[in-house]
């Protein structure tokens, strides 16, 4: 993480991050809320967003980035314009949804929890979008791909591209 | 009066007050639960399950380290079950554990592998995928190698009770792992060196970064001339290490061990601790006459220090300009003593013996660099005595050699909570008022985290405090920051108990730690060698007299503040 991040925070992000510190940091226990809300609000949570969580609420770094670190619905790297979703739950997996992400990640060139350099595409894992009639399947934004097959991947992706 | 709760242990009747954990009732029936992550005055989580027992009216086994006894109940520790579970739960810490035993620097002295003999385990009953996370070895006092930690959390605990926060858990499950926010090296966070998080492992997870090569190569070049001085509290704590009594005063042994690894000589640090204080006190005056920023802070702790440049830079007027003991003893040998021996500046090779791991941050400092050349802890001490095959606890006493041998009480008190607050005082107060003869302070002592007083000299009411522990210095400054509480001189030392209680003095079995106060134990050396000493106040030991007679001429003179004084600057820290 030593790189420099390309993070900015507009204005009215920094606005809306610091109300929501404000309204919450009397409630013992708020850090969950607010960074699901900081999530919301820049769609990751870079160590700048951190920082300004940290200082606003008065608790440590390290206590904010281990509990954005325990779970899995926070993300430290930014998502893309389109972010894929596969499912890696019993079902889909058995039917070769694993399979299914190497290959994805094989064509972007990035690997699940990244997102690629043009900002297009991120990727992540789920378990289970209640669709394992149709195992293997995935979700690219809200729209579900079932009965996948590797060589199936690129065509789909590419619709994106346009 | 406390409700008194009657049950029993492997039998044994108890009786103990309402709200006690099974594990201290099981102490009073001198029964010793095995723990891990449980170490008294730090961490209490019931995470680890090394404590398990069975316990009636209980489902299943149950931590002793926070299940609290009840009236009539019936505890086994000692039961099938209990050490079925017990050796599992270690196989599986084991599973996961770097085994580099035979070079880890805890061999012999570590919780995990006195367990694992105990409970006869298999350390490779689980063969699992091994855990690599690099080692950080990114400042000059702690080395972390994660592959070795059990996550028992004493570290995350000891860093949240100095309220420094720099570690945390990280991650989830298998990979879950203690470091700073953003996985980001110890040195880009507010971590201030204290060192109480290797005191607190109780595994080879956390070490000081040792400078015990860099000694040994010096020893051996003849070119060098190798001199070695060690801190007032590390003879009080250096016996532990040769399993003598806890508070045993090793001076002359610790002096007769020095001079067995050959150096040119041995001095005492407590000299230029009775130097500080004649620069410090003299400072305080001034700072009182000329109307200059007060409360006037000790400097003598590099923790504490580095923490005020960080969190508080608004406060670093109000360090004393003072270096420490450690740096001032460095300084004085490589100008006044280089000069009286003529002997090139390069061609001596200082050695500080402190109970501190901070202390090996502040010898790097960019304003001091050079002053001192290797800091080592009470525990490398120990580790070079061992390695030279000195038979320590045989040795005669012997006396620290002349002219840095004789100093005063006060300057030995300067390694417990308090110690460097009462030297100022016996000497500042004798400045400003001749006739002044009170040498006890008696409000200052004890291990106590803030202790506060006031007294009356010359005409002047001066209003101190001395702290221990950052989190009271913490409070301390935000109440003087309010306007809440106002002081003349603080004295803070980072550690709680003082330096006594540092973050290099040797670890003690968990046994121990958790049945013994440490702090007040080991304090007392100190103090009974301060009763001791003829000479109480610093500014009546001659070798002062001689110091700046000859050298210096008078406490902050020109001189003594090229020498002995430093600046601070403010730190931004992520």
């Amino acid at each position: 993480m030593d790189k420099k991040s390309d993070f900015h925070s507009s204005a009215q992000q920094t606005q809306k991050l610091k109300a929501v510190i404000e309204e919450s940091r009397s409630t013992p226990g708020c850090l969950m809320h607010v960074l699901q809300e900081a999530q919301g609000i820049y769609g990751y949570l870079p160590i700048e967003v951190q920082s300004m969580i940290a200082e606003g609420l008065g608790i440590s770094l390290s206590e904010v980035y281990g509990v954005a670190t325990f779970y899995s619905q926070f993300s430290l790297k930014p998502k893309g314009k389109h972010r894929i979703s596969v499912c890696l739950g019993t079902a889909c997996y058995v039917k070769g949804s694993d399979k299914i992400l190497e290959e994805i990640e094989k064509v972007l060139g990035i690997k699940c929890g990244e997102c690629t350099e043009d900002g297009l595409f991120s990727i992540d894992s789920c378990r289970c979008v209640g669709a394992c009639g149709l195992a293997p399947v995935m979700m690219i934004d809200n729209e579900v791909y079932g009965k996948l097959k590797p060589e199936m991947v690129k065509d789909i992706l590419d619709k994106y591209k346009a | 009066m406390e409700k008194m709760v009657n049950l029993k242990i492997n039998g044994i009747p108890v009786s103990v007050p309402e709200g006690t954990t099974i594990l201290e009732a099981a102490r009073k029936a001198h029964i010793e639960i095995p723990t891990l992550c449980f170490l008294k005055d730090v961490n209490c989580v019931g995470s680890c399950r090394m404590c398990v027992v069975e316990a009636t009216g209980a489902r299943g086994l149950v931590a002793a380290c926070v299940y609290p006894v009840a009236e009539g109940m019936e505890v086994r520790t000692n039961t099938e079950k209990c050490r079925q579970s017990r050796k599992m739960t270690l196989e599986l810490f084991l599973s996961k554990h770097k085994k580099k035993c035979l070079s880890c620097e805890r061999n012999h002295n570590c919780e995990l592998q006195k367990l694992s003999l105990g409970y006869s385990v298999d350390e490779d009953r689980f063969k699992g995928e091994d855990f690599v996370l690099p080692i950080d070895t990114s400042t000059p006092y702690v080395v972390r190698d994660n592959d070795k930690c059990i996550n028992c959390m004493r570290c995350v605990a000891a860093c949240k009770k100095q309220n420094v926060n720099a570690i945390g858990p990280i991650g989830r499950g298998f990979n879950v792992h203690i470091g700073s926010a953003f996985d980001r090296p110890l040195s880009e966070s507010p971590c201030v060196g204290c060192g109480q998080c290797i005191v607190a492992c109780p595994v080879g997870a956390l070490a000081e970064k040792s400078n015990v090569d860099e000694v040994w190569s010096a020893l051996s070049d003849s070119t060098k001339k190798v001199i070695f001085y060690t801190a007032p509290s590390v003879r009080a704590t250096l016996g532990e290490a040769f399993d003598m009594p806890i508070g045993t005063n090793v001076e002359g042994k610790m002096v007769a061990a020095i001079r067995r690894l050959n150096p040119h000589a041995v001095f005492n640090m407590d000299v230029t601790a009775d130097l500080t204080i004649m620069e410090e006190a003299s400072e305080l005056i001034n700072r009182i006459k000329t109307n200059k920023p007060l409360p006037m802070f000790t400097s003598c702790c590099p923790a504490w220090v580095k923490f005020v440049e960080q969190t508080y830079p608004e406060f670093i007027p109000n360090i004393s300009t003072c270096k420490s003991p450690q740096q001032m003893f460095g300084a004085l040998l490589k100008s006044y003593w280089c000069e009286k021996h003529d002997v090139a500046k390069e061609n001596l090779f200082v050695v500080s013996v402190i109970p501190c791991t901070a202390k090996k941050y502040e010898c790097k400092r960019d304003e001091m660099l050079g002053d001192v050349d290797a800091a080592i802890t009470t525990r490398e001490l120990a580790r070079m005595i061992k390695t030279a095959g000195i038979k320590f606890t045989e040795l005669p006493d012997e006396e620290f050699d002349n002219p840095f041998a004789l100093a005063s009480g006060a300057g030995a008190i300067f390694g417990a909570t308090g110690g460097v607050m009462e030297a100022a005082l016996r000497t500042a107060a004798h400045m400003l008022d001749g006739s002044f003869e009170v040498l006890d302070f008696f409000a200052v002592r004890g291990s106590k985290g803030i202790k506060e007083a006031t007294y009356l000299v010359a005409g002047h009411t001066l209003h101190v405090a001395a702290v221990s522990g950052l989190d009271n210095a913490r409070t301390l400054l935000e109440q003087i920051k309010s306007g809440e509480k106002k002081y003349d001189f603080v004295e803070v030392m980072s550690c709680p108990g003082g330096c006594v209680n540092g973050g290099g003095q040797p670890t003690l079995s968990d046994s121990v730690r958790n049945s013994v106060e440490l702090k007040e134990a080991r304090a007392k050396a100190l103090y009974s060698s301060d009763t001791q000493n003829e000479l109480r106040r610093s500014a009546d030991s001659p070798v002062m007299d001689v110091i700046y007679d000859d050298f210096l001429g008078f406490p902050n003179s020109h001189k003594a503040h090229e020498i002995l004084h430093t600046s601070y600057a403010p730190h931004k820290i992520i």
